[in-house]
């Protein structure tokens, strides 16, 4: 069989979104670790990223390995989900969809469309400031900058309000997500309930906890 | 039984003379269904009200209507095979409902399912599917060596078993938010490739059988499990993670 239509198959594109989705997950894993020490100390959470900011590694390599992990990652949500609406042309007149399955697991696209979203605004807030500042106005390096830019964020309620929404959207994303995405590389077998535990941990923990940083942040200015 | 008593209730049955008519969704008032009848048995009913009436019955699918055959179907009250877990649309009964209630029955929807008339779909993509490689090729020239010659361990045996269990009746295409066939083609991919006979041609198997799934138009599994849930014999979504993994070994090749 031509390896082309092998690598555009449905299960070649499942494994294709779960493997971006785990790139992502491991991402932010990284993000809030380092966004976390921001509440306990200004001067870890400052060198921390100014490593991240001017490490050549990280800027030329694993920047835009992000970019297109990210980009892929929604592009692919919208061919897949494009596919699967094409594959029921007429709806059912009644469908009970929670009596099988959850929420989160019904709705990726439209988690995933709020991350999205919430990316924009990020991209706004914190991304088109850095490139402006290193490679637009060409400043030089400052190691202490990077708290105050973070808490200043956190002033606006509005702002801080909206990440909070984003993340909550994040956390049903990732619940059906995380555990969905070791189903689609065919990781189903003893260990699987151990993972599925992980897997909810991750997905309460990690958008739960940049929300108590938003929050940490908003009330101690 | 004792118990059963008469009961009046509503039914929204979608309507579609044939493959090309639009079709729609039509309201029909039954009285005295005994909630000891079957509800393929309710159907019968209804259809014998229509023929009195001078009207055409609704055509839905049946044959065995003991949940061995696979070819009942329906959507009942949004779910497939009805409101129970674990049985076929034939093994649900009219206890399940009560005197006054409204039933939505509509056919099982999918791209890969086209209706034929009313309630009647044609499932023959799954044939084909299993036509594609769902199958072990022996040579029955009266040599064949007996199965029971070949050791299997038994817990391969019983996942295979339960895998086989698959009755192919599309309520798992039916109910996915995807109109994904994972689950079916993942039984059938399973019941070979966990035995000795079906690894011979496991490479080509998964592979042309997956093909052939994406060729008829089923959707992609997003693993909301819903298919698990409502399949009538109980097909684990461990069957989707064995053909993910034999298709991604067999792609390598
Ligand atoms: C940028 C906006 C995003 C969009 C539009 C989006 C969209 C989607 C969609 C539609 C799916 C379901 C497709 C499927 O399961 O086959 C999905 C799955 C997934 N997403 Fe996202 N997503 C976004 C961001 C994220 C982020 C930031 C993460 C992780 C931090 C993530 C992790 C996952 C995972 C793990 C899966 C499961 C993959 C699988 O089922 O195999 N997504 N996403
Ligand atoms: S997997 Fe279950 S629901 Fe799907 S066709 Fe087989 S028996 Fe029916
Ligand atoms: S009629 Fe045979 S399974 Fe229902």
């Amino acid at each position: 069989m031509a390896k082309s239509s092998v690598l555009s198959s449905s299960i070649a594109k499942k494994v294709a979104m779960a493997l971006s989705g785990l790139f992502l997950i491991s991402f932010l894993a990284l993000h809030f670790s380092i966004n976390l020490t921001s509440v306990f100390s200004e001067e870890v959470f400052n060198s921390c990223s100014d490593f991240m900011g001017y490490n050549p590694l990280i800027q030329y390599v694993m920047q835009p390995v992000l970019a297109f992990g990210v980009v892929f990652h929604f592009v692919m949500g919208f061919v897949l989900e494009l596919q699967n609406r094409a594959a029921r042309p007429i709806a059912y007149a009644k469908n009970n969809g929670s009596a099988n399955s959850s929420w989160a697991s019904r709705n990726m696209i439209i988690s995933g469309l709020v991350v999205l979203a919430f990316l924009g605004l990020h991209f706004y807030d914190f991304w088109f400031p850095e490139m402006n500042y290193k490679y637009v106005e060409a400043l030089p390096q400052d190691p202490t900058r990077y708290y105050g830019e973070l808490v200043h964020k956190f002033e606006s309620p509005v702002r801080t309000g909206l990440y909070c929404l984003a993340f909550v959207l994040l956390f049903l994303h990732l619940w059906h997500g995380f555990n969905s995405s070791m189903q689609s590389v065919g990781f189903n077998n003893k260990f699987s309930r151990a993972l599925h535990k992980l897997g909810y941990a991750y997905a309460v923990i990690v958008p739960f906890g940049f929300i108590f940083i938003a929050l940490f942040h908003h009330f101690n200015q | 039984m004792s118990s059963a008593k008469n009961i009046n209730i509503n039914l929204k049955i979608w309507r579609q003379k044939n493959a090309q008519a639009k079709g729609s969704m039509e309201t029909y008032k039954l009285d005295n269904v005994s909630t000891a009848s079957s509800f393929l048995e309710m159907l019968d009913q209804l259809n014998e009200q229509l023929i009195n009436d001078k009207k055409s019955p609704v055509a839905f699918d049946h044959d065995c209507r003991e949940g061995i055959c696979g070819m009942c179907s329906l959507y009942i009250n949004g779910r497939a095979h009805g409101p129970e877990t674990g049985t076929t649309t034939c093994q649900l009964h009219m206890r399940k409902f009560k005197d006054g209630d409204t039933i939505y029955i509509e056919p099982f929807r999918s791209k890969a399912f086209p209706v034929v008339k009313d309630l009647v779909v044609d499932r023959s993509s799954f044939d084909r599917i299993q036509q594609a490689g769902g199958f072990v090729s022996v040579n029955t020239s009266g040599r064949t060596i007996d199965a029971n010659a070949t050791p299997i361990p038994k817990h391969d045996a019983d996942r295979a078993f339960e895998a086989a269990a698959c009755i192919g009746c599309g309520a798992c295409v039916a109910t996915c938010k995807n109109g994904s066939a994972m689950l079916f083609v993942g039984a059938k991919v399973s019941q070979y490739a966990l035995l000795p006979q079906g690894k011979v041609e496991a490479t080509q198997r998964v592979l042309n059988m997956v093909r052939q799934m994406d060729e008829e138009g089923f959707g992609n599994c997003t693993n909301t499990g819903a298919c698990e849930v409502e399949c009538p014999k109980g097909i684990s979504l461990e069957n989707i993670a064995r053909m993910n993994r034999e298709y991604l070994a067999a792609s390598l090749k």
